[in-house]
């Protein structure tokens, strides 16, 4: 039983957004996996909810008409994982998510609820920022759009504003077109684990794949949210492909990054992974995109 | 102290293959609903917060930790709990079996829900390799076991379904 | 003649398992139970000064609050261990219901009774608690230091007990010129037993008596130890235990059955539950000891041990459960598996205001493993010697008889298990071709032994009761107090019992569940005795029972005892192997005589003043991701001589899952606590690092069988054996890929990436 003062069920998005405006105080609850363990542990104990979980017009991932990825906010992770659109363009996103817990939270947590907690190990996170996904929410006033990076305010605060509730992300097909990344999730655990660090980089290759066009490098747990190492990106932009671009790539990361001492890992152990991290997330997804080195 | 007034509503689903309906406390989880009201109790309560599996059930095809769903949720749909597998004589599964032969059942605690996700594995009717086979499995924690005759259970059972011949490690 | 034991039949209880079916504490409470719901103190060490419970009994639904200021003043023991009647040797009475004087964040000040869980634990929330606040020790030595926050009053310096070993002279042995000392400290960390089923129990009143059903291990103790909480005549109180969802020594402590007892006793004898939530049973239940180890050996160039020093610290925590007779275990293993001339030895057990440390799976061995084979491996590297080589030349010799316990080591078990373990995993090459490699990525091979002793005579009691009755079809139920707790003893004694009867197995019974008004005396599940321990009551009982059942084949069949067995379930004439009867008829016949109406049934207590040695080893493969600060585990080996192997399959399930404990312990787990607070930090299945399905090779687990003279099934222990070695191979196969001789375990990559660091191995 979970020490909740009421439930609300949304019957659709519209319903969900009366319910917002109606109880401004009450938690959205999606699939539940980080609001009722909370609620479990006391910290939301007593408060109402607003369960989305019921709204199936925020399942499934499609491709719009100009090429941008839009992923429901209730696609389950390992929905996301299986989608042949996400197989295709966006794998380097499935196969993170596929790291998320175990299989049965991968079935029941959502990516709108993991990027909603504005929590920075979420796993979507990363790669998500990598991509410059945008979030879409829908509100009393319909849709608004915001870049990822405004999305995450600080450390557990998005920016979800009365009335909203978050319906999609979106990627758009400049971001990911042509574009190959790895995802490397360092935990304690190879299972059932929130990552110590997460590090999510794609590259971009010249037609001859020899030069770097793009680099980009998004790391959770780097700093209160989920960041960009411009320094590194900007490093390897035009870059001719090589083990020594890899690893000037991956020390530039240090002029991003702003991870901080905690029980679970010491500042200086979270820099020197990222470094190694990103040096070996940057080969991966050179050799992914078929340059040679 | 602020008092609140409890709300029920009644669900409707089909469990173990019967369409059954409750009337619950919308404050219920899965598990609460599954034990309480209906008296499942192979589903177990090991941390109550989605962390070791024991009260895995199958909600439309798909392994859930009942712990962290809540009962209402449960409208509509096709629950299966432990219980579900077993024959109308009471025969086991062929998972089941393939447990008690495998001696992967010890204190029998983690048993219930280890049984299901593998059963969600099995009926996908695709042949995994170890390593797959162990991150599909990893949802669940058990102390007793090392895992190791979980392990060579579900692949037993895979590979018998498959009509192939188990390979020799 | 033995035609059950030895082989590997499927457990008796597997079918009820694989179908959910088993019935466990939760499973059996009546949904009336009114629900009870701890309050924990919230700081490390003080007092209660005052509970406001006014808001918490406004709360709808609660019926009861009580807090530290209400329980009766009867400090009572809770561990696991057989009652002493020499009060020299008792448990220590330490703790109170509930403590007013708090010793660890979690201590147990206050309890909210309800009818439901919300309103439970929304009273628990409302309790107003006043403390007058006091410094604080986690760390065992400086807990040790004079002005040290104390704990209890009646032991100085939080001092429980220190004991020690002396032999020869160590000051003027180790003045021998030419020595190499080798010293190291070794740390091991406090780690959970994290059985999946958490511990609960719920209690009533019925007759003028308490009821209390539970998950523990030790029924018949926790009889005694709520008897004496309550301060009630140990007959008015009445145990029942289920199927229990794993214990490996947490549930060998009588845990919360005292207070839901009382509980009960506080609402006028209704049905109360407490189960603990998952973050309860890290922290309030009984977590293994941290000991750190100090060892000095001076050893000459030809690997010879000259004088030897060997220093314990444990961790008790705030209460003193088992106590000093973890570490007294560990220490007691130094003097034997290596012997050596010259030995100084001491341990000390050290209240601190942590979690209380009990009994847990290996009882003090694990951490002496750890410490002890992590030096062996250090004494080859300085000395020049190969891990094997010393350990050939070292190890207790055949014929080595122990003083104290007179163990004796009859076979050649080491020898032979370090040569079926290398044949395993293939350690001579792999051993060569791991030395001195450079780059990123190395692996290594280790290897570590243990040394175990079953059981616990002659520390305490070792007796066990046995009850057969034989049904009128001619099979039959037995009864132990002894307990099932998911590694088989009830599989394993119908085999004994069904060869030693002379029945087949199916037509056996195990009365699974213990009910102590009703279960012959036995002291449980503990201390890995269960085979060896209970074989000896089940063959005294079974042998009583064929006596009488031959005098009435005799009464039946006119032919004397001496031509009689029985063998299979029939009454056989021995001289021509002819069936007579079944034991069936014989047993209806006895039943529903007019003349001479009997109940078949034996019950007996056998005292066991013996005990015996359960060795092996483990030998770990591993590759060292050194940038990564990362180790994977690439194969496991464990080889264990627990004798002869009741039931094969059981037997290597059980290895199993030691060694898979063994990895956590080595690899990942910790509780950790907040310097600043006290407040353990990761006391949920999340942030404890168990090992799941995915960090784990496959495990191998490999037997010698030299049968155990002295137990009537050649057996002994191999509960907690597999759990003892694993660790210390572990760290010694990552001392052979890098170099790097690390001191401490789990071996985390936090830990890695300090030393690598300091090893110049990474930088940054």
């Amino acid at each position: 039983m979970y020490d909740m003062k009421a439930l609300y069920q949304a019957r659709d998005v519209a319903d969900a957004v009366s319910l917002r405006l109606a109880h401004p105080e009450a938690q959205i609850i999606a699939g539940g996996s980080d609001v009722l363990v909370q609620m479990r542990e006391g910290k939301r104990a007593g408060k109402e909810l607003i369960s989305i979980y019921g709204l199936d017009e925020l399942r499934g991932v499609k491709m719009e008409e100009d090429g941008t990825i839009r992923i429901g906010s209730l696609a389950s992770f390992s929905h996301i994982t299986r989608d042949p659109l996400i197989q295709q363009y966006l794998r380097v996103l499935g196969e993170a998510v596929d790291q998320v817990g175990g299989p049965q939270i991968r079935n029941i947590g959502t990516i709108g609820g993991n990027t909603c907690n504005g929590v920075t190990s979420a796993d979507s996170a990363s790669t998500l920022f990598a991509y410059d996904a945008v979030i879409e929410l829908t509100g009393p006033e319909g849709v608004r759009r915001t870049p990822i990076g405004d999305f995450y305010l600080r450390a557990g605060k998005v920016d979800i504003r009365p009335g909203e509730i978050q319906t999609g992300i979106l990627i758009a097909k400049e971001s990911y077109e042509n574009t190959f990344g790895h995802y490397i999730k360092y935990a304690m655990r190879n299972a059932m684990d929130i990552a110590t660090l997460g590090t999510s980089v794609n590259v971009r290759l010249s037609a001859d794949r020899k030069t770097v066009e793009r680099a980009r490098v998004a790391f959770g747990v780097a700093g209160p949210i989920p960041l960009r190492a411009v320094t590194a990106e900007a490093a390897a932009a035009g870059k001719p492909v090589s083990e020594e671009l890899a690893a000037q790539f991956a020390q530039a990361v240090k002029e991003d990054i702003n991870p901080r001492d905690s029980w679970r890992a010491a500042r200086d152990f979270r820099m020197h992974i990222a470094v190694e991290s990103a040096r070996r997330a940057f080969l991966e997804s050179v050799k992914l995109a078929g340059g040679e080195l | 102290m602020e008092q609140h007034v409890i709300q029920y509503q009644t669900v409707h689903f089909n469990l173990n293959g019967k369409d059954v309906e409750r009337t619950v406390d919308v404050r219920a989880s899965l598990t609460d609903m599954l034990r309480n009201d209906f008296r499942m109790t192979s589903v177990k309560k090991g941390c109550e917060v989605g962390e070791c599996g024991a009260c895995t059930v199958i909600i439309d095809g798909e392994a859930f930790n009942s712990c962290i769903y809540l009962a209402v949720w449960a409208e509509g749909k096709h629950i299966t709990t432990l219980e579900g597998l077993l024959g109308p004589n009471g025969e086991l599964s062929d998972i089941q079996q393939a447990f008690v032969e495998e001696a992967a059942i010890q204190c029998g605690f983690c048993t219930p829900g280890f049984i299901l996700t593998a059963w969600e594995i099995l009926e996908s009717g695709k042949e995994y390799t170890d390593a797959e086979l162990r991150k599909l499995l990893s949802g669940h924690l058990c102390r007793c076991t090392g895992y190791e005759n979980i392990l060579r259970a579900v692949k037993k059972t895979m590979y018998k379904r498959l009509g192939k011949e188990l390979p020799k490690t | 003649m033995s035609k059950s034991v030895g082989k590997s039949v499927v457990r008796v209880d597997a079918y009820e398992k694989a179908t959910g079916r088993a019935k466990y504490t939760d499973d059996l409470c009546d949904r009336s139970a009114l629900i009870v719901k701890i309050c924990h103190a919230t700081i490390a060490h003080g007092y209660v000064k005052s509970i406001d419970t006014s808001a918490a009994r406004e709360i709808p639904g609660v019926v009861k609050v009580l807090t530290c200021f209400d329980v009766p003043d009867i400090p009572f023991p809770t561990a696991g261990h057989p009652w002493s009647t020499d009060p020299a040797h008792q448990d220590v009475a330490d703790r109170l219901l509930l403590n007013r004087h708090v010793r660890y964040y979690g201590d147990e000040i206050a309890v909210v009774i309800a009818e439901d869980e919300i309103s439970a634990v929304q009273g628990v929330r409302a309790l107003q608690v006043e403390y007058e606040e006091l410094p604080f020790v986690l760390d065992v030595q400086e807990a040790m230091k004079d002005g040290a926050p104390q704990l209890h009053e009646k032991y100085p310096n939080n001092i429980l007990a220190h004991t020690d070993i002396r032999k020869g002279d160590y000051e003027t042995a180790r003045q021998e010129p030419g020595l190499i000392k080798v010293e190291g400290w070794y740390d091991t960390p406090t780690v959970q037993h994290c059985h999946i089923e958490n511990h609960g129990c719920f209690a009533y009143e019925e007759a003028g008596r308490i009821v209390v059903v539970t998950s523990t291990q030790i029924p018949h103790i926790v009889r005694r130890v709520v008897g004496q909480a309550l301060g009630i005549p140990w007959g008015k109180v009445r145990i029942i235990k289920p199927y229990i969802g794993g214990g490996f020594g947490n549930k060998q402590d009588a845990l919360y059955e005292p207070l839901c007892a009382w509980c009960s006793t506080q609402v006028g004898g209704r049905l109360v539950k407490l189960e603990c939530t998952r973050e309860e049973t890290f922290v309030s239940n009984r977590v293994r000891h941290a000991i750190r180890t100090h060892i000095i050996s001076y050893v000459r160039k030809d690997g010879t041990l000259v004088a030897r020093k060997f220093e314990a610290f444990s961790n008790q925590g705030a209460y003193a459960s088992h106590g000093h007779g973890i570490v007294a275990k560990g220490m007691g293993a130094f003097p034997q598996l290596y012997p050596c001339d010259n030995l100084e030895c001491d341990c000390w057990t050290v209240f601190t205001n942590r979690p209380s440390a009990g009994a847990m799976r290996g009882y003090g061995i694990p951490q002496a493993m750890f410490a002890g084979e992590c030096h062996i491996d250090d004494i080859c590297k300085a000395i020049g010697m190969t891990p094997l080589e010393f350990r050939r030349k070292n190890l207790m010799p055949v014929g080595y008889t122990d003083g104290f316990s007179k163990n004796e080591l009859y076979s050649d078990t080491f020898n032979q298990c370090m040569d079926k373990g290398m044949a395993a995993i293939d350690y001579l090459r792999k051993y060569e071709q791991y030395q001195n490699q450079t780059g990123p990525i190395r692996r290594g091979v280790g290897l570590a032994v243990f040394w175990y002793n079953t059981a616990v005579w002659p520390i305490s009691l070792e007796s066990s009761s046995c009850r057969m009755v034989v049904n009128q079809d001619g099979s039959l139920q037995f009864q132990t107090g002894e307990t099932e707790i998911g590694q088989g003893c009830d599989t394993a004694y119908s085999q004994m019992v069904a060869d030693a009867v002379g029945v087949p197995l199916e037509n056996v019974h195990v009365v699974s569940s213990q009910d102590t008004d009703v279960t012959p005396y036995g002291t449980g599940a503990y201390a890995s005795r269960q085979t060896y321990i209970g074989g000896f009551s089940i063959m005294q009982t079974a042998t009583a029972l064929r006596e009488r059942i031959l005098r009435i084949a005799h009464d039946q069949t006119r032919m004397p005892v001496s031509n009689l067995d029985l063998v299979d379930g029939n009454i056989v004439r021995k001289s021509d192997g002819r069936v007579l009867k079944t034991l069936g008829d014989l047993a209806t016949e006895a039943l529903y005589s007019l003349t001479d109406s009997q109940h078949i049934t034996a019950e007996t207590t056998a005292q066991i003043k013996s005990n015996a040695y359960s060795f092996g080893c483990s030998f770990a493969e591993v590759e060292v991701d050194i940038p990564m600060c990362k180790v994977k585990l690439l194969n496991m080996v464990n080889v264990h001589d627990c004798g002869t192997l009741v039931n094969p399959a059981l037997a290597e399930a059980q290895v199993h899952g030691g060694m898979s404990m063994a990895i956590g312990y080595g690899l990942s787990e910790e509780l950790k606590f907040d310097e600043k607070t006290g407040k353990p930090l990761n006391n949920n299945l999340l942030d404890y690092k168990l090992s799941t399905f995915m960090d784990h090779p496959d495990l191998q687990a490999e037997f010698v069988e030299n049968a155990e003279p002295t137990s009537p099934y050649g057996t002994k222990a191999l509960g907690e054996p597999p759990a003892c070695s694993g660790a210390p191979a572990i760290r010694n196969a990552i001392f052979q890929a890098t170099g790097v001789a690390i001191d401490q375990c789990p071996i985390t990559p936090h830990v890695l990436y300090r030393k690598f660091k300091e090893a110049g191995l990474i930088e940054d």
